[in-house]
């Protein structure tokens, strides 16, 4: 269709190509219902093998003790805390797509949200593993419960930020997998009602809880999500304020910053954006989702990677600012001497290039649009993110008030490493299962926009496009 | 248990479907249902329902969350077990609010969601009769419940002259029942009539 007098230079289609309600149906189930692909089989079975060895390293975690980790005198916490927040921070852009930009009403999260989400949901399971493994004596990880018990009872610290850690992100798990899930019942139902085979059938029926599609229930299904996403939007802002709080509160040099809440959630999105960079770009074109997560959506996604790059650069800098100004000589040590310089200077440089530097390049446009370059930053980003967890976390604490204690210098046992490759694993034959059994786009929420956007608008507006430019305003504008 | 008889109409485009559901009720015929496979803005009003009252819900167990929260943490920090922690005050709200607001968000959350299941009767296992398979993927199929004085014939043409694109008439059960959608268990004897005099 060639008619573009009055159509909208700026906002690009939310789906490309002429569809249909059932081609897009077609278009998204079809890999549900298709054998998976040889390439599928080879990403799940290099996940499980991830996984396994995940599996192993947590195994001699338990039997042996924490000493399997090279933790030491002054770093008490290392890798396994900063692949923690790491993982929780790549959580974060799941729920800001599906409920802050479901409040902002921004029309180009539908192809992308219910991948996110489900990235949010593997993201804090294998985050969540850390603080757990961690303890030591995970058999009696269920003290941090408040229960009656007969210890007193004695009850968990509730003015402790490691327990305000405990409580956040169970109910981020928690309201995560009912948003997402409460989203897919609808679609469940549609690959159900399509089902042929018997396990098909079977599985989907039992999966979509008996959803009929009747206009009451999508009445209560739409006020349902719209309350989850304005509880989700704060509940987001607040999981990574406290996971920063674990810091924060603390009298640690390089830690003790007022900054930590907002420049840990800016840096959780920045991260999360580019994970789901990551997944989806391999997503779409393996499954063949290209109309559905458009060129439009991977420029959306860089411009808010850019955003966030250029707030956690901000706040790099302030940092180092108020580390000078505030006269304290231990901060300024912790920053200028340890941080900056000294045997980890380099990681400090590394997170600098990647997540300030680097990231500017996206100003340009023919970047933004650009596919390669897009999955490359995106890595770039998550090594950069990872770099700067570890930074705040092991150089601010490898070198103590007392010298004596200085430890030597740290670098992971093989199980330190095998349990970070482990929640790889664990993330990815998640994601694997999920994007070969549940549709990786949201069908009804693509069926709702399809109209309002694309050819099929467009089909709609043929005699608009017959009047006068007059006549178009004072009709568009009527109300 | 009731089983009822339906005249059951299909129609693949929205915009139809709301000059028909218009007529329809307005010829006093009475809808049952119409199922969709998307949410289509303003057809509850349409169809003369109401708003739902499930947001109302959400904030009361809200407050729920955050009363159980302030009062389990006082009750254990000032009353049961009380705990010197650095010459703070027992009673020390500012590091409360996270957990309290945690509690609040969780209390809502997981009530609503319980909530609409409970209305809307989902749950797994449960199993109702679905009038047309292709509800959940293009169609959208108005239900028209017959009463005693619906003339049947009348109500289908009705329909077909509305812009159904396929129209049928079908005895269903109304509720839900438990059961598995790979196996057929029939409920009661289905005579699908396909035109009464």
């Amino acid at each position: 269709m060639s008619l573009t007098k009055y159509e909208s230079f700026v906002r690009e289609p939310l789906v490309d190509g002429d569809k249909t309600y059932s081609k897009v149906t077609e278009d998204i189930v079809y890999t549900i219902e298709a054998r998976p692909t040889r390439l599928w089989y080879i990403g799940l079975y290099i996940s499980l093998a991830l996984l396994l060895f995940g599996v192993y390293s947590i195994y001699r975690e338990v039997t042996y003790g924490v000493g399997q980790w090279n933790l030491g005198k002054t770093v008490g916490w290392g890798w396994d805390i900063t692949n923690f927040v790491w993982w929780i921070g790549i959580g974060h852009a799941g729920t800001l797509i599906s409920a802050i930009l479901l409040l902002f009403r921004q029309g180009w999260r539908t192809g992308v949200n219910r991948a996110a989400e489900a990235m949010t949901i593997f993201a804090v399971m294998a985050a969540g593993q850390f603080p757990i493994w961690h303890m030591g004596r995970v058999w009696l990880a269920f003290f941090v419960m408040p229960y009656p018990n007969t210890r007193g009872p004695l009850w968990p610290n509730f003015n402790s930020p490691l327990l305000w850690d405990v409580f956040a992100i169970s109910t981020y798990f928690t309201l995560s997998l009912l948003f997402w899930y409460s989203g897919l019942i609808p679609d469940v139902a549609t690959i159900r009602d399509r089902a042929k085979t018997k396990f098909r059938k079977l599985f989907y029926g039992i999966a979509s809880f008996g959803w009929t599609g009747s206009t009451k229930h999508w009445q209560r299904h739409e006020s349902l999500s719209l309350v989850l996403a304005g509880l989700c939007t704060p509940l987001v802002l607040s999981v990574h304020t406290i996971v920063s709080f674990d810091f924060a509160t603390s009298i640690v040099p390089g830690w003790h910053t007022t900054i930590f809440p907002p420049y840990f959630v800016a840096g959780a999105v920045f991260s999360g954006f580019a994970m789901v960079q990551t997944l989806m770009l391999i997503t779409r074109k393996v499954m063949n989702l290209q109309d559905y997560i458009t060129i439009g959506h991977i420029e959306a996604m860089n411009k808010v990677i850019v955003l966030t790059g250029s707030i956690v650069g901000c706040a790099y800098l302030t940092e180092l600012f108020m580390a000078w100004y505030g006269a304290n000589v231990y901060e300024y040590d912790a920053f200028f001497r340890y941080r900056l310089a000294g045997p980890y200077g380099w990681s400090y440089w590394i997170m600098m290039t990647c997540n300030v530097v680097s990231p500017q390049l996206f100003w340009f446009k023919k970047l933004r649009r650009n596919i390669e370059f897009t999955f490359i930053m995106s890595v770039v980003v998550n090594v950069g993110m990872w770099f700067e967890r570890f930074v705040i976390i092991v150089t601010s604490i490898f070198r103590d008030y007392l010298p004596s204690s200085w430890s030597l210098y740290y670098r992971p046992s093989i199980f330190e490493i095998g349990f970070y490759l482990g929640t790889f694993g664990l993330f990815f034959t998640c994601y694997f299962l999920f994007s070969k059994y549940f549709p990786v786009i949201a069908i009804w929420e693509i069926k709702h926009v399809l109209k309002t956007s694309g050819e099929n608008y467009k089909a709609k507006m043929e005699d608009l496009e017959k009047i006068s430019a007059e006549e178009f305003y004072a009709r568009t504008h009527q109300h | 248990m009731t089983i009822k008889k339906f005249v059951v109409g299909c129609f693949d485009d929205e915009d139809i479907l709301f000059p028909a559901v218009k007529k329809v009720r307005k010829a006093g015929y009475k809808i049952h249902d119409v199922y969709t496979p998307f949410p289509v803005h303003g057809l509850d009003k349409e169809l003369g329902m109401r708003d739902t009252s499930l947001h109302t819900v959400g904030f009361i167990y809200a407050l729920t969350g955050l009363t159980t929260a302030l009062g389990f943490i006082s009750w254990i920090l000032t009353k049961d077990w009380v705990q010197n922690y650095g010459g703070k005050p027992h009673f020390s709200l500012a590091a409360w609010i996270p957990i309290m607001f945690e509690l609040t968000v969780l209390f809502s959350g997981v009530g609503m969601t319980l909530t609409f299941c409970y209305l809307c009767q989902l749950a797994p296992f449960v199993k109702k009769h679905h009038f047309h398979p292709r509800a959940t993927d293009d169609q959208f199929v108005m239900v028209i419940e017959c009463t005693p004085n619906t003339n049947v014939q009348e109500a289908e043409g009705f329909l077909a002259a509305a812009g159904a694109k396929e129209v049928n008439v079908q005895m269903a059960e109304t509720g839900w029942w438990l059961g598995r959608y790979d196996m057929d268990k029939k409920l009661f004897d289905h005579t699908a009539e396909t035109v009464t005099a």
